[in-house]
């Protein structure tokens, strides 16, 4: 899933508001930010026409199995432990300016998304992420900072 | 809450903040090191091993044995060092003079003649904090940190907010990679990543003096000049530039000229500083050490008092042309670096092996002493890449002796 013009192309397109929202474009981005779920729009449940659209909706927002609630998988094989990602991350650098952020040790461990544990990376306090809540944005600080390609978000 | 940091001595970045949970000597948990160095400090365990002809025998008769071996010697090598301490390092050359050794270490076929002109102040270098707080345009050139240092960009050299650069490394750093491949690090360089081919190093170089002054680049391998135009234009507008220099450059070059040349240009235009990218924890320890005291940083042969220096005096062609009789490993493992056809030669002589780990080396060795591990179970000072000295203590009890006492007991027997 990319945008929420793609969730659009699947749904209803009849704009009948039985969701609660104005359009069905307004249901796909409220679908796009996790604030709706695919169920919640009556037509595309109940009626066996959407039966399709229906499953291949709710099949995307499926959790992953071995995800986090971000969506965050850090594949423990390929990661060595350089720390970019716990550097370059935005939360971790607003929580702790001076001891991630300027490159040394964790000074506010509770904060913190990512740390480097036993040489590999591990995300925690997925609360602080910016991928996570209402106003998420689909940061990639973690993404492009990682040499291996150990960090993904599904 | 005030931390117990550590200090990790398993690459020439020695950093200093890392977390350790140990019981009972064993490590639970290392935070904050990435794996080279969980893997290094992991690793010391189990009893202190002595052998001589792959037979377990006591300390005493393991060192008696390896001063026989280098009393008996006409020419004995003493070679590694690269990962022990200053005070180990100081013991050795203070041997080295004693039986007359032809005394090198790994820079003489890696950073050597770099780190001499560092040391001569030819070149202008600076210190990884600097680089952190100051640093606008970083080159990594003939070299992979994200491999062989892991911790050096988001630790220094690119990803951390520094002093002077508090807003982070998509606006205020360049990072540019040059190199024949794209390694890690050039990943992360994205477009600036220059890739050159083996040997390209020197024309590069000129390309670029030429593109600097405005001149059109030229190459024998028709590389864009529009790209090195490029790069010349980002690079005149450098505050604070450094190069990260490995041993992919060093290695393509004649010698170092190209390199004075380069860094002429550059600080006619901006301010650049060049550092060396020394692999092992102490590789620059030993070449200041050996400095200080011969005025030369590898490839020495004492004889009575005297100090003869030459390419010859280096572990490869000292070898290759079997000018020695003996040879004392001290923490490195020529048969796992250097090629085969130099290395048999080691299988000739006899061979003391003085390692923490179990190594190729030591199992091809006649004597064979395992000790402490420098930094997590021995102390001392090592110096960093950047010339800094760095001192640590043991967080872990071991009843390995440490390559200090080891030395000095040998010094004894002799």
């Amino acid at each position: 899933m990319t945008n929420a013009m793609e969730l659009y192309q699947m749904l209803p397109k009849t704009n009948c508001k039985k969701c609660g929202k104005a359009s069905c474009m307004a249901f796909a981005v409220a679908l796009m930010g996790r604030e709706l779920k695919p169920e919640d729009c009556p037509p595309l449940k109940e009626e066996p026409k959407y039966k399709e659209n229906y499953e291949k909706l709710s099949s995307l927002f499926k959790p992953s199995e071995g995800t986090t609630e971000t969506g965050l998988i850090v594949h423990e094989d390929l990661c060595f432990g350089c720390g970019n990602c716990v550097v370059a991350c935005p939360p971790n650098v607003a929580n702790d300016p001076y001891g991630v952020g300027s490159g040394n040790a964790p000074t506010n461990a509770n904060k913190l998304v990512l740390a480097v544990e036993n040489g590999i990376v591990k995300a925690q306090n997925l609360g602080e992420c910016r991928r996570f809540g209402k106003n998420k944005t689909l940061c990639n600080g973690c993404i492009v900072t990682c040499p291996v390609e150990a960090i993904e978000f599904v | 809450m005030e931390k117990n940091y550590h200090v990790c001595t398993g690459c020439g970045l020695l950093c200093d903040d890392i977390e350790v949970e140990a019981e009972k000597n064993i490590i639970n948990k290392v935070l904050t090191a990435c794996r080279i160095g969980v893997a290094h400090m992991k690793e010391g365990k189990g009893e202190a091993i002595f052998r001589v002809d792959n037979k377990p025998v006591d300390e005493a008769v393991a060192i008696s044995e390896a001063a026989t071996i280098l009393k008996n010697a006409k020419n004995p090598l003493i070679f590694g060092l690269g990962a022990s301490t200053n005070e180990t390092q100081k013991i050795a050359i203070e041997l080295a003079k004693k039986i007359n050794a032809t005394l090198d270490d790994t820079s003489s076929f890696c950073l050597g003649s770099l780190v001499e002109a560092i040391i001569r102040e030819k070149i202008k270098t600076c210190t990884l904090d600097e680089v952190r707080n100051k640093a606008d345009v970083i080159i990594f050139w003939g070299t992979d940190p994200s491999d062989s240092h892991p911790r050096h960009l988001s630790k220094y050299s690119y990803f951390p907010r520094g002093k002077e650069k508090q807003r982070g490394w998509e606006e205020e750093r360049t990072a540019i990679a040059v190199d024949v491949r794209k390694s890690h690090t050039a990943k992360i360089c994205g477009n600036y990543f220059f890739q050159i081919p083996p040997k390209g190093d020197a024309e590069f170089i000129d390309a670029l003096i030429a593109g600097l002054s405005g001149k059109l680049p030229k190459t024998s391998y028709n590389y864009p000049p529009k790209k090195i135009l490029e790069l010349a234009n980002i690079l005149k507008g450098a505050k604070f530039g450094v190069i990260f220099a490995g041993r992919g450059l060093v290695n393509s070059l004649e010698n170092l000229e190209p390199i004075f040349r380069l860094m002429k240009a550059l600080n006619e235009k901006a301010n650049f500083h060049l550092m060396p990218m020394v692999g092992s924890c102490n590789t620059m320890g030993f070449n200041e050490n050996l400095f200080a005291e011969t005025g030369y940083v590898n490839s020495v042969k004492f004889e009575n008092g005297t100090v003869l220096h030459g390419p010859e005096y280096s572990i490869v062609e000292s070898l290759k042309a079997k000018t020695v009789d003996a040879a004392l490993i001290i923490g490195s493992d020529p048969f796992s670096i250097l090629p085969g056809s130099i290395v048999k030669n080691l299988l000739e002589i006899p061979v003391v092996s003085i390692d923490s780990y179990e190594t190729l080396t030591s199992r091809n060795s006649k004597v064979y002493i395992n000790t402490a591990v420098s930094g997590v179970e021995a102390g001392g000072t090592a110096t960093r890449m950047d010339r800094k000295k760095v001192s640590f203590e043991p967080f872990i009890e071991t009843n390995h002796p440490s390559e200090e006492t080891i030395l000095k007991k040998i010094m004894e027997a002799l």
